[in-house]
C-alpha cells in the first residue's frame, strides 16, 4: 500500500477491489420492448420513438421518423382511425396519447415548413408498375423509390388518391392536404399516368418491360341489393354520391335522404347529404348499434349533426317518395330475423351503402391467381402470384381502412424488393410487448389529454369545411409529452440514480446507460424503478 | 391570446434526471460527475436503503458546500459496510467515531474548524437509528442544546441491522426483530414506546429540522440543500428501508419507502425553529395493509392467524398522522398546457 498522508488510513476507491458483482444471481439487462401503440398501427409506424424525437420541440427529426414508414402523416393525422390511441397504456391512466393530433400537427408543420421526403435510392434498374393510385398505391411507390427502384402509377382518375379523394368527404380531408402530400411523393421522381384503366394486367406488363407489379385497384364497385323499386331513379349508391361530391358535381337528393348500410361509408353518405341541404338523413340498419362496423367516433359526429338512425331495420321495397321497412329482431347468434312487421319512411331517395367489391377484371389472363370472396389472396409478403404480381389495398383481405393500405403499400415494396433481389422477404423478430404491468407509473405527473377543437354543430350544415381542427405547438408538445415511452428508454437517469452500488454507468447527455457487472449486485431496484419498462432481470448462467 | 411556455414534462419532477428540463432543476443523482461520496465496492446488502440514502444525502451536500464537507460517522451498518479494513468505499472527508459519540466528534470538527478560520467547510454527522434515537441521543440532543454547526443525518431503518436486527428506540409497533419475537398475545414490538425523534430534534428550538425518504430524491436533495443554508444544529431524518431487517425483497427498497410515506406511517415534513413549515402530501394514498403484507417482519399479522385488529392499530396512527399533518391535502392542482405549473 502506498503511503498516506498523516491521519489518513485508507486510500481513495480501495474498496474497488472488492468486485460485489460475484454476489449476483440475476443481472438487469436494457431492453427494449414493444410499445403497444407500435404494435397496433397497421402502418408500422415507429410512434413512440417520433414521440420521443417531438419531446424536445425537434419537430423536423420527429417527422423524418414518422415518413420512415408513412409519407402521408398529414392525411392520417385527420382520417386514421388510430388503433395506437386504442392500444395506448396511458388511457389505463388516464387518457390515451392523443398521438393522432400530434402526428397532423406534425404533418401540418412538414407542409407549411416544405420539409421533403428522403431521396430516392440508388438506382437497381427495376422498374415496377404500379396500378391504383389510392393510399395502398402511394405508399408502395414512395417506398418502392426509396429502395431505388424506377415506378410507373396509373390510375383510371383524373387525379391521385383514390378513396381518399374519391370517398372520404372534404370537411374530413381537406384536398390542399392530400395534394401537398401527394405531389410530395410524386416528386421523388414518379412516372405517373392518369386516366388509365389497365384492362390487362400481363400485356401492361408485357408492354412495359415491367418486373414485378402491384395491384392496388381498391374496392371501388359499390355492391348492389335487389330491392324492389317503382321507379329506380330514386336509388343511388353511397360510392358514386361521394365520387360525384368530390367532383363538385353533387346528384339532387331531395330533402328527405335515406341510406342503406351500417359502415363508415354509410356515415359519410348521409353526413354529406346533410351538407347538400337534406333536412332529413336517415340511416337504415338491420342490425343494433353494438354491432354497426362503422366506427364509434364517425357514428357520433354524424349523430351531432343531425343525422337519425333506424336500427334493426331492413329496406323492403322503395315506392315513391317512401320507403317500406321491415323492422328485425336478432337471435341468439346476433343475426338479424325478419319479424314481418313494416312501417313506411318518407323519403325522396335512398343511398345504397351496402359494400364494396374490387373489379378484378384486368385480371382474367392470369390462372395463378387465387380470388377468394371477390378479393386477391396473398402471402404474407403480399405477393398474389409467383411471376412477381403483388397486391394490397381494399383489394386483398383486409379491414379496408387507408392506414392498412398504406401499410399494404409499404410491405409489398418490401416484398417487390425481396423477389427483385431473389429471396424471400424475412420479417426481422419482434420484441416481446411493453404491457402496463411492465411500467411504474408512479413517475409520471397527472396530465389529461388536449383535445383538438371543433367546428360548432350548426356552422358544419352547408359546408364541407374541416371539422376537427388542428393543436397549437404548445399543445402539441405538451401533448407528446404525455407519452409514457412505454418499453424504451427515454434517459430520465432513473437506473443511474437509483442503484446503491453505482452500477450503471452515465455517459453523457442524450447517451444511453450501461450496467457495471463488476460492482452490480443484482438488487432489481433499477428494473423495478425504470417509469417505462426498459429493463429486464435475467438469471445469471453459472 | 395570451401563450405561456409549457411547463409540463414527461416525467413530472419525479424521476431522477430529465431530458427536457435545464441541468440546474435536475437531482444531484443525474449527473454524471457527481461525487459519489459513497462508491462503489461496499459490502451493503442486495437492495440497501441506507447505502442509497448516504449517497444521496452526502453528494447533495458535496454539492451544496462545492465540496468542502467533512462527515462523521457512529459506529453501525453505515460505517461496517463502507470501511472494512484495508477497504474504504469514502469519496469524501470521513471520520469514523464510536457508537454513541458522533454528534461530539462533529461539534469538536466544527469547533476545530471555527478555531481555524475554515468557514467554508462545513460537518455533517450521521448515524444509523441506533445511534442516534438510543446509544447517542445525549450526546446529540447536547449539540442540539449548544446549536454547534452541525447538519446530523439519521438513516432510519428502524432496528439494529447489522448486529442481526435487535430492536431498537426507532422499531415501529408490532415489527418483529430479534428482541421482539412475534408470539403471544402481542406480537411483535409494542405499541405506545420509542421515540419520535425528528419531534424530539424540533423541541430543541433548532434552526432546521426535516424528515425524507429514498422514495422521493428531489425532495431529499432540496432539504439537504436548505439545511445547508443554515448555521447551527440541524437534523435531518432519512427513511431507508433494509431488506434483511424487514423482510423485503431487496428489489422493493424503494417501493417501501415510497409506501410508507403514501400510508402517512412516515410523515415527511420540514421544520424552522420548532414549527412545521411544509409537509409533503401523498400523491397515491394507500392503506397500510398493502405495505405491512409486503414485509416480513409483520408476517404474523396476515395469513390464518393473523391479527386484523393489529392492522387496524398501525391503521390508526397512519390515519392519525395524515390528520395531524394533513398529508392528504391538495398541494398539486391540474397540470396542464395552460396551467404552466410543473
Amino acid at each position: 500500500m502506498k503511503k498516506l498522508p498523516f491521519a489518513i488510513t485508507l486510500e481513495v476507491g480501495s474498496s474497488h477491489a472488492n468486485r460485489t458483482g460475484s454476489w449476483r444471481v440475476e443481472r438487469p439487462v436494457y431492453v427494449d420492448r414493444v410499445p403497444p401503440c407500435n404494435n397496433a398501427c397497421p402502418a408500422g409506424e415507429n410512434i413512440q420513438h417520433w414521440l420521443y424525437d417531438a419531446e424536445p420541440g425537434d419537430y423536423e427529426t420527429a417527422w423524418r421518423r414518422l415518413v420512415e414508414d408513412n409519407p402521408l402523416p398529414a392525411v392520417m393525422g385527420r382520417i386514421c382511425y388510430h388503433p395506437c390511441e386504442t392500444a395506448c397504456n396511458r388511457a389505463q391512466l388516464d387518457e390515451a396519447v392523443g398521438i393522432n393530433a400530434i402526428e397532423r400537427f406534425l404533418g401540418d408543420l412538414a407542409i407549411e415548413r416544405g420539409w421533403t421526403l428522403p431521396l430516392a435510392g440508388i438506382a437497381t434498374g427495376k422498374q415496377v408498375l404500379v396500378i391504383g393510385g389510392g393510399p395502398s398505391g402511394l405508399s408502395a411507390a414512395y417506398h418502392l423509390r426509396r429502395l431505388g427502384h424506377e415506378v410507373r402509377l396509373v390510375d383510371s382518375a383524373p387525379k391521385l388518391g383514390g378513396m381518399m379523394r374519391y370517398g372520404i368527404p372534404a370537411y374530413r380531408l381537406p384536398r390542399a392536404v392530400l395534394d401537398a402530400e401527394v405531389e410530395r411523393i410524386v416528386a421523388l421522381g414518379i412516372d405517373v399516368e392518369l386516366n388509365h384503366t389497365v384492362s390487362d394486367v400481363e400485356r401492361e406488363r408485357r408492354e412495359g418491360g415491367f418486373d414485378a407489379v402491384f395491384l392496388a385497384v381498391g374496392a371501388q364497385l359499390s355492391r348492389r341489393v335487389e330491392i324492389p323499386a317503382g321507379d329506380s331513379s330514386h336509388i343511388l349508391d353511397a360510392v358514386s354520391l361521394l365520387h360525384r361530391v368530390a367532383e363538385n358535381d353533387p346528384p339532387l337528393l331531395g330533402r328527405r335522404v335515406a341510406v342503406y348500410g351500417g359502415g363508415d361509408t354509410a356515415l359519410d353518405a348521409a353526413r354529406t347529404a346533410r351538407r347538400l341541404g337534406a333536412t332529413d338523413a336517415v340511416i337504415i340498419y338491420r342490425r343494433s348499434r353494438e354491432r354497426m362496423p362503422a366506427h364509434a367516433d364517425e357514428l357520433e359526429e354524424a349523430i351531432v349533426e343531425g343525422v337519425t338512425v333506424r336500427w334493426l331495420s331492413t329496406v323492403s321495397r322503395v315506392e315513391d317518395n317512401r320507403i317500406m321497412l321491415e323492422k328485425m329482431r336478432l337471435n341468439e347468434e346476433g343475426f338479424p330475423e325478419p319479424t314481418g312487421v313494416f312501417e313506411a319512411l318518407d323519403a325522396d331517395v335512398l343511398v345504397l351503402a351496402v359494400g364494396q367489391d374490387t373489379d378484378l377484371s384486368l385480371l382474367e389472363e392470369e390462372s395463378d391467381i387465387a380470388i377468394k370472396d371477390g378479393v386477391v389472396e396473398v402471402s404474407p409478403a403480399m405477393m398474389a402470384s409467383p411471376k412477381g404480381i403483388f397486391a394490397g389495398g381494399d383489394a386483398v383481405p383486409s379491414e379496408r381502412t387507408a392506414t392498412v393500405a398504406i401499410g399494404h403499400g409499404k410491405r409489398a415494396a418490401l416484398g417487390i424488393d425481396a423477389y427483385l433481389a431473389g429471396h424471400d422477404l424475412v420479417d426481422p423478430p419482434r420484441g416481446e410487448l411493453a404491457t402496463f404491468a411492465h411500467l411504474n407509473t408512479w413517475y409520471y405527473a397527472d396530465a389529461p389529454r388536449t383535445h383538438r377543437p371543433e367546428l360548432e354543430v350548426a356552422r358544419r350544415q352547408g359546408t364541407f369545411d374541416e371539422i376537427v381542427g388542428g393543436l397549437t405547438e404548445a399543445t402539441a408538445l405538451f401533448e407528446a409529452r404525455r407519452c409514457l415511452s412505454c418499453g424504451n428508454c427515454f434517459g430520465c437517469d432513473n437506473c443511474f440514480g437509483v442503484c446503491p452500488d453505482n452500477a450503471v454507468i452515465k455517459f453523457g447527455e442524450w447517451e444511453k446507460y450501461e450496467f457495471n457487472y463488476d460492482f452490480c449486485k443484482g438488487c432489481g431496484i433499477c428494473a423495478r424503478e425504470c417509469p417505462c419498462g426498459a429493463i429486464a432481470m435475467i438469471p445469471e448462467q453459472t | 391570446m395570451k401563450s405561456q411556455p409549457v411547463r409540463f414534462y414527461q416525467v413530472g419532477s419525479f424521476a431522477v434526471g430529465n431530458r427536457l428540463v435545464d441541468k440546474e432543476e435536475r437531482t444531484v443523482q443525474s449527473d454524471a460527475s457527481r461525487s459519489n461520496a459513497l462508491d462503489s465496492g461496499h459490502r451493503a446488502c442486495q437492495g440497501c436503503g441506507e447505502a442509497l440514502g448516504a449517497r444521496y444525502a452526502l453528494d447533495a451536500a458535496m454539492r451544496a458546500t462545492g465540496g468542502q464537507l467533512i462527515a462523521v460517522n457512529a459506529t453501525g451498518c453505515l460505517e461496517v459496510f463502507s470501511t472494512p479494513y484495508p477497504e474504504t468505499s469514502w469519496q469524501v472527508a470521513w471520520l469514523h467515531s464510536l457508537f454513541g459519540n458522533a454528534p461530539a466528534v462533529a461539534t469538536g470538527v466544527a469547533a476545530a474548524l471555527k478555531v481555524k478560520g475554515k468557514r467554508d467547510v462545513r460537518v455533517v454527522a450521521q448515524a444509523g437509528d441506533g445511534g442516534t434515537v438510543d446509544i447517542g441521543f445525549g450526546c446529540l440532543s447536547g449539540m442540539f442544546e449548544r446549536n454547534d454547526d452541525v447538519l446530523f443525518i439519521c438513516y432510519d431503518n428502524e432496528a439494529y441491522m447489522n448486529t442481526g436486527v435487535q430492536r431498537s428506540g426507532a422499531t415501529p409497533p408490532a415489527a418483529r426483530t430479534a428482541t421482539t419475537e412475534a408470539i403471544g398475545s402481542e406480537p411483535g414490538n409494542s405499541f405506545g414506546q420509542g421515540k419520535d425523534l425528528p419531534r424530539l430534534a424540533m423541541a430543541h428550538g433548532i434552526a432546521y429540522v426535516a424528515t425524507a425518504t429514498v422514495a422521493d430524491l428531489h425532495d431529499l436533495e432540496a432539504k439537504v440543500e436548505r439545511a445547508m443554508e443554515f448555521h447551527g444544529a440541524r437534523y435531518l431524518h432519512i427513511l431507508v428501508p433494509c431488506p434483511l431487517g424487514w423482510g423485503s425483497a431487496p428489489c422493493d427498497t424503494i417501493l417501501m419507502a415510497r409506501l410508507a410515506h403514501e400510508t402517512g406511517l412516515f410523515p415527511v415534513f420540514e421544520a424552522e425553529y420548532g414549527v412545521v413549515t411544509a409537509v409533503s402530501s401523498i400523491r397515491r394514498y394507500t392503506p397500510v395493509e398493502s405495505y405491512l403484507s409486503m414485509q416480513g417482519r409483520y408476517a404474523h399479522l396476515f395469513g390464518e392467524g393473523g391479527r386484523p385488529d393489529i392492522v387496524a392499530r398501525i391503521q390508526a396512527i397512519a390515519d392519525r398522522n395524515i390528520s395531524t399533518f394533513g398529508l392528504l391535502q391538495e398541494s398539486v392542482v391540474g397540470v396542464g398546457p395552460e396551467t404552466g405549473s410543473q
